[in-house]
């Protein structure tokens, strides 16, 4: 059945509308990408000549190779306790109910709405305290706080779609506790596990402004290195490590969309 | 959801419960600690010169009234509810996209154009404005190229220039959490309006965009905290021009070393940022109960 000229109008424009905000979200990538090729020192669009210079600067800058040094470090940590804290945590919401169960959970996530410069600065106090600025076990916890909400997600999206029954059935035949969890529960969940801690991994790595606020000269991060080095220089080499975290990103986003299907993940594929 | 509770003391039905609890409240417990920490530090009065805290005082909520500060708390609230509903108009269309798109590819590449700038972190995210902004930027490149314009547009240091930076921001998790709400909204009713004869705008305006009330409170809600907790960008894109609470924390906690006052700063920030979300959910509440069967 042809549909009426109207429909097809509208159809067009809703897709041109579409493509004209991706673009706006794709744009300063481009852009960025465009000015990390220019040999120039100056941004000029469009670049006069093209040269690799600012990838050499940017990969042998000393400052940021001490910040992805720094960076990784504390993102294993992070992502790792998050991970464990966060799955555990989610397994219990899923299952039990008890009292406090929904304080704790406000607790857990309320770190999506409390802006990070606050999160940062009451880690930052809390440090001085007890003495520990300056050292990484403060900057990993104020990541594992942050990056929670979304381990807790993606673990409970996938607890709530596993089938008990398989869980049961184990049970059923005489599995103890521990058993279940390890030969049928954990092995179901491994997409929502793996995604929960890679969403944890890239958004402690790509942390801010949290960061900004407790991480000193020797802890500093490769974003907080990033900021100090836009604040004083103009060069293309803040373009060139841009275009390096852009590609890792959504890389390793594809990467996870293709074997673990991120609409899964994140809830938004349309229900039957 | 609604189990009934299995019988209390029963341990053994109820496997792992104080195992898998108790790093969860260490967690909490540490940043509700944390919390506490700036609560108290924020009634405390600041020693010029020292990072150690005096006696109690209200004096930094007092501050806080004087018309510089006043101001800053206003522009900031301004700028979210701002970004929060451009975000929205920008980020339906393409959470409808997103879920209702028929290609599989199609659908795979909005899926990650969107996310890829949620995890990208602040930092390469404005810098990549200020080469798309700048004087020398890309569109005042492209602009003068034409010829459509001699003199740059200052883009770069105004409140259009942050608020397109922040939109840029919030965008991605606008759209994750309305294609959530639009992708459990039932199409067989989209169907039974359709052949009532509603033509594709009244089955939207009348079914789907109704039906997504909650993705769009939590949506907006959620684009007015994220913007709130903004930094590098009204600090970068902004220059000093433009300024939001979390630029105003920064310079007082590392450049006055006045934490107490930052601490106060945190707290009144963290209170307008709860009653404003509470006074849009009141407002949308309509929506909201709408897509709850």
């Amino acid at each position: 059945m042809a549909k009426p000229l109207s429909h097809r109008m509208l159809s067009f424009a809703g897709k041109a509308l579409v493509v004209a905000i991706l673009g706006f979200i794709i744009l300063p990538a481009f852009v960025v990408t465009v000015a990390s090729f220019n040999d120039k020192a100056i941004l000029s669009f469009p670049p006069q000549q093209v040269s690799l210079r600012w990838f050499y600067n940017a990969i042998n800058y000393r400052d940021f190779r001490a910040g992805f040094h720094n960076g990784m470090i504390i993102m294993l940590a992070a992502s790792f306790i998050a991970l464990i804290v966060g799955a555990a945590f989610a397994y219990v919401i899923d299952r039990y109910n008890f009292r406090g169960k929904q304080l704790l959970e406000a607790l857990l996530l309320a770190p999506l709405v409390v802006p990070h410069f606050t999160v940062g600065l009451g880690i930052l106090i809390l440090a001085a305290q007890m003495g520990l600025t300056r050292t990484f076990t403060v900057v990993v916890i104020c990541h594992v706080i942050l990056v929670l909400p979304f381990v807790l997600r993606s673990v409970y999206i996938s607890l709530h779609n596993l089938d008990h029954r398989l869980e049961l059935a184990a049970a059923s035949l005489g599995a103890q506790p521990w058993r279940v969890l390890f030969t049928v529960t954990l092995p179901l969940l491994a997409p929502g596990l793996v995604s929960g801690w890679l969403f944890a991994a890239i958004l402690s790595f790509n942390e801010f402004t949290a960061s900004l606020f407790v991480t000193a000269q020797r802890t500093q991060t490769l974003p907080v290195a990033m900021y100090n080095y836009v604040r004083e220089y103009a060069d293309p080499t803040m373009a060139a490590i841009s275009v390096i975290f852009i590609v890792v990103t959504a890389t390793l986003l594809a990467l996870a969309n293709a074997f673990l299907g991120l609409g899964k993940v994140l809830n938004v594929e349309q229900a039957r | 959801m609604n189990q009934t509770e299995p019988e209390s003391g029963a341990a053994h039905s109820r496997p792992f419960l104080r195992l898998f609890t108790a790093p969860a409240v260490i967690t909490a417990a540490i940043f509700a600690v944390a919390m506490l920490a700036i609560l108290q530090y924020s009634v405390r009065a600041h020693i010029p010169g020292s990072l150690d805290v005096g006696g109690f005082t209200l004096a930094n909520f007092a501050g806080m009234l004087r018309p510089l500060y006043a101001w800053v708390f206003i522009d900031t609230v301004w700028l979210c509810l701002l970004t929060a509903v451009l975000s929205l108009i920008f980020g339906y269309p393409l959470a409808y996209a997103l879920v209702r798109s028929r290609s599989l590819f199609i659908k795979s590449f909005i899926l990650i154009v969107t996310v890829t700038p949620l995890f990208l972190g602040e930092v390469v995210r404005t810098y990549s404005w200020i080469v798309v902004l700048g004087n020398n930027g890309f569109i005042n490149s492209v602009l003068r190229g034409t010829g459509i314009i001699e003199q740059p547009i200052q883009l770069l240091f105004t409140v259009t220039g942050v608020t397109i930076a922040l939109v840029h921001v919030t965008l991605p998790v606008v759209v994750v959490m309305l294609a959530a709400a639009i992708a459990h909204i039932d199409p067989a009713y989209e169907k039974a309006a359709e052949s009532l004869g509603a033509g594709p705008v009244r089955v939207f305006l009348t079914v789907t965009l109704p039906l997504s009330g909650p993705g769009i409170v939590a949506g907006l809600t959620t684009a007015f905290a994220w913007t709130f907790s903004a930094f590098a960008t009204p600090q970068l894109v902004g220059g000093g021009k433009v300024n939001m609470v979390s630029n105003l924390v920064y310079q007082l906690g590392f450049a006055n070393f006045n934490f107490p006052f930052a601490a106060a700063l945190c707290v009144a920030g963290l209170a307008l940022t709860y009653v404003s979300i509470a006074a849009m959910r009141l407002t949308l509440r309509p929506l909201e109960k709408v897509g709850l069967h």
